[in-house]
């Protein structure tokens, strides 16, 4: 059980969140410890179930040891509030993926929080995360990199894309840096778009029905996260789960 | 077949096609010739119905079917087809899987069966074929790295595939050197020119109607045609300019 006070808005980590929605459930579990071996690799997919009222909250705190790989594939679409954390301690030469995937519609506040810690040198880390947004909810990706003081020739890269179906709908893509070595790499890009109007109008000059060319460009959008996830019966799940989302949005 | 008449049309409030009349009967093919801005790929949009091209006035119907009243994907299921003048790249979307999913909706429309995996790829390997694309180039994702003549290629191989009642191809010539001018043109003849299709090509220049040799040729200007003859008229506007003639 967390000991902790119940957040606030005040903390930056918990800015964009359903407060109400994470009293409903405080304390939380603990989280999820992970511990990956000096060369060793581990594959985790999280694709959480449950119903439109669900409350979601699941925290990881990964260690990877030198020359160790981790990768995280997400698939964020459930309840009221799905709030994932991971928190990442990089050791000399491991490296950090992760693909993530954001579908909401109504009211639902989904978000993705990270932590990359990178502790040692030529730790690398790649973070790709893809959005879409319906109605009025809020999807939200937090990720701060911390370079520590020798940690050199660190290589971090972090790419956020969001898709807004409706005015209505809110992106919050963040990224923050905290860089205390003078040899690193740490890219991040961010956008917030809507659909390409004359890719749409190209589908459907075709014959594609309206919701059929959207759910096509969204497929296509939300599966550059997953195109890195060797395993080809994983990735089908994903991306079968993720098109349901995305037609129950359209 | 198409049957265009007094259309006006306007984008961002302005008019930009101010009493459009054209008649294209089955078995025809005509081509429309005009300055720049006279409202050519204007009129292709709004008969192909893309957003935020406004009908004031007027009527264009298909069969008898009221197209102005019907949403794109409705209109390419009654038959239109629109080869674009600048065809639209789209990442992460294959040209096979795209083409499959329209090709198909369009038949579930029409109450006819839906082609299988293996059909559709015996009719997309001949279209690809006969015009010279390579059948790995339409696994790839639409446009994307196409060159100028590889997407307009691609826009008649789509053409063919989904083999329209009308097509109305806007400027599918520009961007194209001299070989790939013929077999985009013997493309066009061999999927359109039949007793009962119907082209309308939109076109700067005569040189792609010496491939497609059209039965009509209409100069527009100012968003009205302003005159109407046979194959010779382009002859006589590739002499004398558009100056004399849309005046």
């Amino acid at each position: 059980m967390s000991s902790l006070p119940i957040p606030t808005a005040k903390q930056e980590a918990w800015r964009y969140s359903d407060l109400d929605a994470v009293a409903s459930v405080w304390p939380t579990p603990p989280a999820e410890e992970i511990h990956v071996a000096a060369g060793e690799s581990l594959v985790r997919v999280i694709a959480p179930e449950g119903g439109a009222d669900a409350v979601v909250i699941a925290d990881y705190v990964v260690d990877v040891a030198a020359g160790g790989r981790c990768e995280f594939f997400i698939l964020n679409t459930v309840g009221r509030l799905g709030r994932i954390t991971i928190d990442v301690t990089l050791h000399d030469g491991a490296h950090f993926e992760l693909g993530g995937t954001i579908i909401g519609g109504g009211t639902q506040t989904l978000e993705i929080v990270t932590i990359v810690r990178h502790v040692e040198p030529h730790a690398t880390s790649n973070q790709v995360v893809r959005s879409v947004l319906a109605a009025q909810a809020t999807g939200s990706y937090l990720g701060q990199i911390a370079v520590a003081r020798d940690a050199q020739k660190t290589d971090a890269a972090q790419s956020v894309k969001a898709m807004l179906l409706d005015r209505t709908a809110t992106a919050n893509a963040k990224p923050e840096l905290e860089i205390y070595a003078d040899d690193v790499k740490c890219a991040h890009g961010a956008t917030v778009g809507e659909l390409d109007k004359q890719a749409l109008f190209y589908l459907e000059s075709r014959g594609l029905p309206p919701a059929e060319a959207k759910a096509l460009l969204l497929q296509a959008f939300v599966a550059g996260a997953f195109v890195d996830l060797a395993d080809d019966a994983a990735r089908e799940m994903l991306e079968g789960r993720a098109l349901a989302a995305l037609e129950a949005l359209l | 077949m198409l049957k265009i008449n007094n259309l006006h049309a306007e984008v961002d409030g302005k008019p930009i096609l101010k009493g459009v009349d054209l008649t294209i009967n089955a078995g025809e093919i005509h081509a429309i010739m005009g300055p720049n801005g006279a409202g050519k790929s204007t009129l292709s949009y709004v008969l192909a119905g893309r957003p935020g091209y406004e009908v004031t006035e007027g009527s264009a119907t298909l069969d008898g079917e009221d197209l102005l009243a019907l949403e794109p994907h409705e209109r390419a299921a009654a038959g239109l087809f629109l080869g674009f003048q600048y065809p639209v790249e789209i990442p992460g979307v294959s040209n096979l899987q795209f083409l499959r999913t329209a090709l198909n909706a369009q038949r579930k429309s029409r109450g006819e069966a839906e082609l299988s995996g293996g059909e559709f790829l015996k009719v997309a390997r001949a279209q690809a074929d006969g015009l010279g694309l390579n059948m790995d180039m339409l696994k790839r994702p639409v446009n994307v790295g196409f060159s100028g003549g590889e997407k307009k290629r691609n826009e008649m191989v789509q053409m063919g595939i989904i083999d329209p009642k009308l097509a109305i191809l806007d400027e599918t010539d520009s961007g194209l050197d001299i070989d790939a001018l013929r077999v985009i043109g013997e493309g066009i003849n061999r999927i359109m020119r039949t007793p009962e299709k119907g082209v309308l090509l939109i076109t700067h220049y005569q040189r792609l109607l010496d491939y497609v040799q059209p039965h009509f040729v209409h100069v527009l200007a100012a968003g009205r045609i302003v005159r109407s003859g046979g194959p010779e008229l382009a002859l006589e506007l590739e002499r004398e300019g558009y100056g004399a003639i849309a005046a």
